[in-house]
């Protein structure tokens, strides 16, 4: 794709790096400009009594307890006061609460991925169920999931599940979606002349899945699990929303809109979009590792 | 044709009336009384034998009747539908499930039926007011930056990464954020809705600009065409299955953002402050109403735009015959 565009527009040197960087360093001043007047309501009072001056706006505005937007390093002191500062078996740390989200991440993911899987196997070998359950799955995720999130957690709790898998089951459903679908694909992705080739070695349907099916499938399985689970994540926090959850990122951001703590919630923000990209970074390095075992050529 | 289905209906009928008579025998019996867990699996087993036979009932009288294809993808599924309904209500009546854990079908239409006022005043506050708004102020941005970005490549190499990097976050935790500028109100709902369509679009209608192919774009040049006569004829229209991609994407994830934004603060109307308040008082009746509200609203969004697509990328491969 980037040759592509390159050729219609110069042959300049490509590369990420540099333009990603310039991106991020002009946001970042374009946060610490807005964060003056966005935080004027609450600093000017101080920087009037402070004397005013360029000097005292800055240093006021840009260290509120409770700003209306806190700037970048405010929340790397916050993030670095939650993170290291504290036990992690401790309440006020943050490791605890992203321990109790990933906890039930991890389970749904894995759950929704071996429900996904046996699904499409399903669906690949038998034509009814391609047929029954296919429009189903598809309007499952027209469902606003997240949005009923709330329910299904009071509904299951009452069953006496433990919170832990009543959180996992709204990541199972979302993540099971496209493990389905690329798997799907996947499976069916060996062409005819090597299916061919399995029917007359008279392999039977269990080894020419095994065998030549699977194997083809898993480039398709490694690009659904990124998207899952970093769903997974999503879901996982969105469930922690409702009912008073008392641990976890979501009942860490919802206390934070209670009490009005914007560092908190913006602390907990950015915890969450690491641990999303340390995850789908995991699932990266695993299909390579992988690629590697299977004898694929880098 | 009308024998296929007349078959069809009337084994769905003996199969369900055989699972409601196995489903009553059980609920009789003592160590299954109350013990939904136990019921619950049978009724998924019995479920699944249903559908599968439903399946290959219907899928061998389509055969035999020799008609097209298309019906078949319409019938088995809806069958596939009625089946659960009313497999549903037969469970709910025939286990006793408490309403507070799962009302019947009949229980949610009822409901449904008796306050319609008060869900279509949650309708127009959340879909009208904030979801469709947001859906268009953020399509159309995140397509306007794309065009933007297809122009200056410097700009496209620097957001495109960060881009793919956001659209892999947890984007909902941003509502409470938006809740506390934007106030209470739908507005910090469309702003949600914004933030979370934004990216879908930016990237697929990146990737979308990026999918003519070569001999088309020489052919361009070699006619002399300037950048906004290519883009015309030529760029945008191989771009709309992209773009149509992200809009259907981003109808669901609208929906998602608006409802999740209402759990952070909302006047007394919408449908996500209706949900999370019915179920603290236990009225999970009206929860389904809402839900049933949602999914069809989302239903018909989703595909008054797959006919929007069929008609603007007729010629695309996936709609030949």
């Amino acid at each position: 794709m980037a040759e592509a565009v390159a050729a219609i527009s110069l042959p300049a040197p490509k590369g990420h790096a540099m333009p990603v960087a310039v991106v991020v360093a002009v946001i970042v001043v374009i946060w610490y400009g807005a964060a003056i007047p966005m935080n004027a309501v609450l600093a000017d009072p101080r920087i009037a009594a402070a004397g005013g001056g360029f000097y005292n706006t800055l240093a006021i505005s840009w260290s509120l307890d409770r700003p209306v937007i806190p700037v970048p390093h405010q929340i790397a002191v916050e993030l670095w006061n939650s993170v290291f500062l504290v036990a992690p078996w401790k309440v006020k740390s943050l490791l605890y609460h992203l321990w109790v989200t990933l906890s039930s991440t991890l389970i749904g993911f894995g759950l929704g991925t071996l429900l996904g899987i046996a699904l499409a196997i399903g669906i690949v070998h038998v034509r009814s169920l391609e047929k029954s359950l296919m429009p189903w799955i598809i309007a499952s995720q027209t469902i606003p999931i997240l949005a009923i999130a709330p329910m299904i957690i009071v509904v299951l709790g009452k069953t006496g599940l433990p919170d832990v898998l009543t959180k996992a089951v709204i990541s199972t459903y979302l993540c099971f979606f496209p493990v389905t679908i690329g798997m799907v694909k996947g499976l069916r992705s060996p062409d005819r002349l090597a299916l061919d080739l399995m029917r007359t070695y008279s392999a039977n349907a269990a080894q020419a899945l095994w065998k030549l099916r699977f194997p083809a499938a898993v480039p398709f399985l490694f690009a659904s699990l990124k998207v899952a689970v970093a769903i997974a994540l999503t879901g996982a926090i969105v469930a922690e929303l409702p009912t008073g959850a008392v641990a976890g990122i979501g009942a860490r951001l919802l206390q934070g809109s209670y009490y009005g703590q914007t560092l908190q919630i913006w602390a907990a923000l950015f915890v969450a979009a690491f641990a999303a990209a340390a995850l789908v970074w995991a699932v990266g390095v695993t299909e390579r590792l992988n690629q590697r075992r299977m004898g694929g050529r880098p | 044709m009308s024998r296929a289905i007349g078959t069809s209906v009337a084994v769905l009928a003996v199969l369900l009336a055989a699972s409601a008579v196995v489903m009553a025998g059980f609920a009789a019996v003592e160590p299954f009384k109350g013990g939904y867990w136990a019921l619950s699996f049978i009724f998924l087993v019995l479920g699944w034998a249903i559908a599968w036979a439903l399946g290959w009932v219907v899928d061998v009288l389509l055969a035999r009747a020799g008609s097209p294809e298309r019906v078949g993808n319409l019938l088995v599924p809806a069958l596939f539908g009625i089946a659960v309904i009313v497999s549903w209500e037969i469970y709910v009546a025939g286990s006793q499930i408490p309403v507070v854990l799962l009302p019947s079908p009949s229980e949610i239409w009822a409901k449904l039926i008796t306050s319609l006022p008060i869900l279509g005043a949650d309708f127009v506050q959340t879909i009208v007011r904030a979801v469709i708004p947001g859906w268009i102020i953020g399509c159309l941005a995140g397509f306007l930056v794309a065009l933007l970005c297809d122009r200056v490549d410097f700009l496209r190499r620097g957001l495109l990464p960060l881009g793919n990097l956001v659209a892999a976050l947890p984007i909902v935790g941003v509502a409470p954020i938006l809740v506390m500028w934007f106030g209470f109100d739908w507005p910090s709902k469309a702003a949600m809705v914004v933030v979370m369509t934004f990216f879908p679009m930016l990237i697929n209608a990146l990737a979308g600009l990026a999918a003519s192919g070569h001999m088309e774009r020489d052919l361009m040049r070699s006619y002399g065409a300037s950048w906004g006569q290519t883009l015309i004829s030529l760029r945008l229209p191989a771009a709309m299955p992209f773009v149509f991609n992200a809009l259907k994407i981003n109808s669901t994830l609208a929906l998602i953002g608006a409802i999740v934004a209402e759990f952070f603060g909302t006047p007394i109307v919408g449908m996500g402050f209706r949900m999370s308040t019915e179920v603290g008082r236990q009225g999970l009746d009206m929860v389904w109403a809402e839900i049933a509200v949602a999914a069809l609203a989302g239903s018909a969004f989703y595909g008054l735009l797959v006919a929007l697509e069929r008609g603007v990328t007729f010629w695309h491969p996936s709609y030949r015959k």
